[in-house]
């Protein structure tokens, strides 16, 4: 038997005028973690479609071999019951389930179709136990947290008896702490179980950590695998991936700062689903024309809930406090009149609340403001189009033409689009939510590109962001966020990541 | 060759519902031995099916706001035909007046009903649920089981057509129908009809060729000059056809002058307004939609109260073809209407259907209908045929769908 465990050869995938896949060889050794990385659009996902049987065999040409035996997946059933399991990006649970019963779903512990409920949750005790989530079986699943709910993931995984783990972004939703316990998790299991595992992920600092091989994907290719045994840096990578050597992650750019635009003065808030609960506690900050300004902060420290509850009172309750913009005080009752004020909010969640996905680019673009392409009452759709012909060009937005529908886009192109329709809107202010999340490097430049323009054009930009390179690498100054309160403030040119990280503990410790 | 075939892939259900459409038109024909498109029959079709067209309409938009549809426009339809009677007959009331108070009644059912979906945000199947039993119910404690004359206004509605004004003189090479001998007996000619459907094919010629040239000379994007003639070529002879066809009855029916308004109103609301665009969005992504901007519980409101108040329209049409109103009319209305846009291409999470194909799919609900009931199906049967072709409607949509996806 051969020292691999996978070998996936010439694999070839097409869909419909797309070559998603072109004689891709992928191989897995025995007990180790591989990372597939590549950009948005690459074919890791694909790839692992077809390997766990989600597409079936017939779909695509080429050969899977799996411990030495040639597999020819139909159904996803099939790849499960010779070992192999797949975690996807968007967590495949069900909310209203226990942790016991979606540990075991699909793969009851039953005796002639009666459901052994002490056996399932005997085993699913010593499954947690295993990935060490310390959660009572029977606590429903919506009432744990997403890192939780990812460890529960490998729960099932691991109950299904599972040789070969494939996980898609796994921490793609998690913030730092729980990232790094699932990476000790994988770890362990992989020294202690001899677990195989390929790992998906656009975080190559993970990669780096954990990965004992990378193989890098690019335009359905695949382009290298190297060895981690001996360090890989992290340019390395990305010269893989983009197939250029990317010597600036973020542009060049000489700030050009005006007065203050914008003022937040005394604003409280509190949860709308728990109305005793302070989320926003007592919050002033300035933004000044032509000023980039980050909120650094943990998940959980409230800049999501600042800026929806600045973006007339999309979030929270008992909201109080003063908003002034060019010097005099405005009221934004609901989104609506946020919008008319030149305030604009794109939000982190992009899938979730930022796109139309089943409608077409230009009527994504135009959505927040059709008052200005409607004459009294009728909308003028060619003036539609060709102010979506020009966002395409502009921010280079790749698509076979305006008409195209959102949903088939990649990431980082749906995130130009929900820059276009926001910008079409002509804000002052311009409070940007995780920008850059889940899209490729590449992409993320160009990003970055247009908010230096924004900037440039005069308007108050404010970008929350997770990842604190982004922060110091785009912003002019940035506020710490930390439990609802500004704990600190400073030039992003005298900041560094150890500062602010200690900022935010020694803030959470005072209390 | 490849640009047609991908313009047929994408234009799919569009074309594949007319073309549904004229395959049962012609099986019937054929069944019914042509009775089905006799002039006379095809001007009662039309007022037959009135209502399931007035009641599509107005449930694609609460379709459009995410697949919510309305349960209680039948019992709005109960409700107000009853208050038409009560009205007209046992107040003696002027019809015009009645008209108005039970367009007001539709509308204030909706009202009703909107202000429980929009504001308190109970669910509206559940709302519309009990609207139905409510409305049905008062329809009833007014009747009290009796079927109350209506006024001469409601009927002429219901059943009336356009005098013919215009000096009966139709050449005789326009005669198809004595030569053809399509009614077995000489020809009666509506020359206003004829001239009426005349005018209006041309003034819908010269409406597209003008706009594209206005377009153009803008600098805007045109379809290619050929597509638009063809296009044009093709209404042009059916609208003249179909006028024809009604001239060689009674002319032109009032109802007929009814429907075509309300289509031309509410494609135009929902395809160039800005309350129209917000319906999309928010049936496509509603919280993408409340970011934008879209202020989402006005548009439900507004969708659920425009329900009321066509379901008020659909009353008296229906209660003026009836001639009375009784306590059983309108059952089972709101599923002709809601299976009228599931067939004409409505989605059934929201955001996807046109106004045109909620006009298609009534036309296809009423073509079988009417079909059926010439060659005396027994009405269970009916029931059955009408719900085999939604299934198999909707399930040519989802497989369609998938085979258009990339994965």
């Amino acid at each position: 038997m051969s020292e691999y465990i996978l070998e996936m050869i010439n694999i070839t995938k097409e869909f419909p005028g797309v070559t998603a896949l072109s004689n891709v060889t992928f191989k897995v050794k025995k007990g180790e973690i591989h990372a597939l990385v590549g950009e948005n659009g690459a074919g890791k996902s694909t790839l692992m479609n077809v390997l766990s049987g989600i597409y079936p065999f017939g779909s695509y040409s080429g050969d899977i071999i799996y411990k030495g035996q040639e597999c020819r997946f139909k159904t996803i059933r099939d790849s499960e019951a010779v070992g192999i399991a797949i975690i996807h990006q968007e967590l495949a649970l069900s909310p209203y389930l226990t942790i016991a019963e979606n540990i075991f779903l699909g793969n009851e512990r039953a005796k002639n179709g009666v459901i052994d409920w002490d056996e399932t949750n005997k085993e699913a005790a010593e499954l947690l136990k295993t990935v060490g989530l310390n959660e009572k079986c029977s606590t429903q699943v919506r009432n744990i947290g997403v890192g939780k709910q990812q460890l529960v993931e490998i729960a099932k995984a691991l109950g299904k008896k599972c040789e070969l783990l494939i996980l898609d972004e796994p921490t793609a939703a998690l913030n730092d702490d729980d990232s790094e316990h699932l990476l000790n998790l994988l770890k362990r299991l992989n020294k202690e179980q001899g677990l195989t595992c390929i790992m998906i992920s656009h975080k190559l600092h993970e990669v780096l950590s954990i990965a004992n091989s990378i193989t890098v994907l690019r335009d359905g290719k695949t382009i290298e695998t190297l060895d981690n045994s001996v360090p890989v840096s992290e340019n390395r990578i990305i010269k893989g991936m983009v197939g250029r050597e990317l010597t600036d992650r973020f542009p060049k750019h000489t700030p050009n700062i005006g007065e203050v635009g914008f003022e937040i003065k005394d604003w409280t808030v509190y949860d709308p689903l728990n109305e005793e609960r302070i989320v926003i506690n007592n919050v002033n900050m300035k933004f000044r024309k032509g000023e980039i300004v980050g909120l650094a902060g943990l998940m959980g420290a409230g800049r999501t809930e600042l800026a929806m509850s600045v973006f007339g009172r999309a979030y929270g309750t008992k909201i109080s406090g003063k908003l002034i913009k060019d010097g005099k005080e405005i009221v934004l009752n609901n989104v609506e009149q946020a919008i008319e004020n030149g305030i604009a909010y794109v939000t982190e969640d992009r899938k979730q609340a930022g796109l139309v996905h089943i409608q077409d680019i230009k009527s994504n673009i135009t959505l927040a403001n059709l008052k200005q392409i409607t004459n009294g009452f009728v909308v003028n759709e060619d003036e539609e189009i060709i102010i979506g012909k020009d966002y395409r060009e502009r921010f280079n937005i790749k698509s076979t033409s305006v008409f195209q529908k959102v949903g088939n886009l990649s990431g980082g192109n749906q995130q130009k689009v929900v820059l276009s329709k926001w910008i079409f809107a002509a804000p002052d202010v311009l409070i940007l939510d995780e920008p850059t999340r889940g899209i490729d490097v590449g992409a993320k430049y160009e990003i970055y590109k247009i908010i230096l323009q924004l900037a440039d054009a005069g308007k108050c930009v404010i970008v929350i962001s997770s990842e604190l390179v982004e922060i110091l690498g785009i912003t002019d100054r940035l506020y710490i966020m930390n439990e609802g309160r500004v704990v600190g403030e400073m030039k992003t040119s005298e900041a560094t990541q150890e500062e602010i990280m200690s900022i935010i503990i020694r803030s959470s410790a005072g209390r | 060759m490849k640009k047609m075939k991908e313009f047929i892939n994408s234009n799919i259900r569009q074309y594949g519902m007319i073309f549904a459409l004229v395959v049962i038109m012609i099986l019937f024909g054929i069944i019914t031995g042509g009775k089905l498109i006799w002039p006379r029959n095809v001007s009662m079709l039309v007022r037959q099916n009135a209502y399931v067209l007035i009641l599509a309409i107005g449930m694609m938009l609460c379709i459009l706001t995410g697949g919510n549809i309305d349960l209680s426009v039948g019992s709005i339809v109960a409700l107000v035909s009853a208050m038409s009677g009560m009205l007209t007959t046992t107040m003696g009331m002027s019809s015009w007046l009645a008209i108005i108070i039970s367009l007001v009644t539709g509308l204030v059912a909706g009202i009703w009903q909107g202000f429980w979906i929009a504001f308190v945000k109970v669910p509206p199947f559940i709302t519309t649920l009990s609207g139905m039993l409510v409305f049905r119910g008062i329809n009833n404690l007014i009747l009290n089981g009796k079927t109350l004359p209506l006024g001469d206004l409601y009927v002429t509605i219901g059943t009336g057509s356009v005098p013919d004004i215009l000096p009966n003189t139709i050449p005789d090479f326009l005669r198809i129908g004595d030569l053809l001998n399509l009614q077995n007996k000489p020809e009666y000619i509506n020359a206003t009809m004829l001239f009426v459907g005349f005018i209006l094919s041309v003034v819908y010629v010269l409406v597209v060729l003008l706009t594209r040239q206005s377009k153009k000379a803008r600098g805007y994007e045109v379809a290619s000059i050929q597509s638009v003639i063809t296009k044009v070529i093709v209404f042009f002879i059916v609208i003249n056809i179909f006028s024809y066809w009604l001239a060689m009855d009674e002319g032109l029916p009032i109802m007929l002058i009814l429907l075509v308004a309300l289509y031309a109103i509410y494609t135009f609301i929902a395809t160039k307004t800005i309350p129209g665009r917000h319906l999309y969005a928010m049936g496509g992504n509603l919280k993408a939609a409340e970011l934008s901007g879209v202020n989402t519980k006005k548009m439900m409101f507004l969708v659920y109260s425009n329900m009321g108040l066509l379901a008020g329209v659909a009353g008296i049409v229906t209660a003026g073809r009836l001639m009375a109103a009784s306590p059983n009319v309108g059952a089972n209305f709101e599923l002709d209407a809601i299976g009228a846009c599931f067939i004409g291409g409505a989605s059934a999470t929201g955001g996807v259907g046109t106004i045109w194909g909620a006009v298609v799919g009534a036309f296809i609900m009423g073509v079988m209908n009417n079909g059926m009931s010439i060659i005396g199906l027994n009405v269970f049967w009916q029931s059955i045929a009408k719900g085999m072709v939604v299934l198999l409607a909707v399930a040519f949509d989802m497989y369609s769908k998938s085979k258009s996806r990339l994965g």
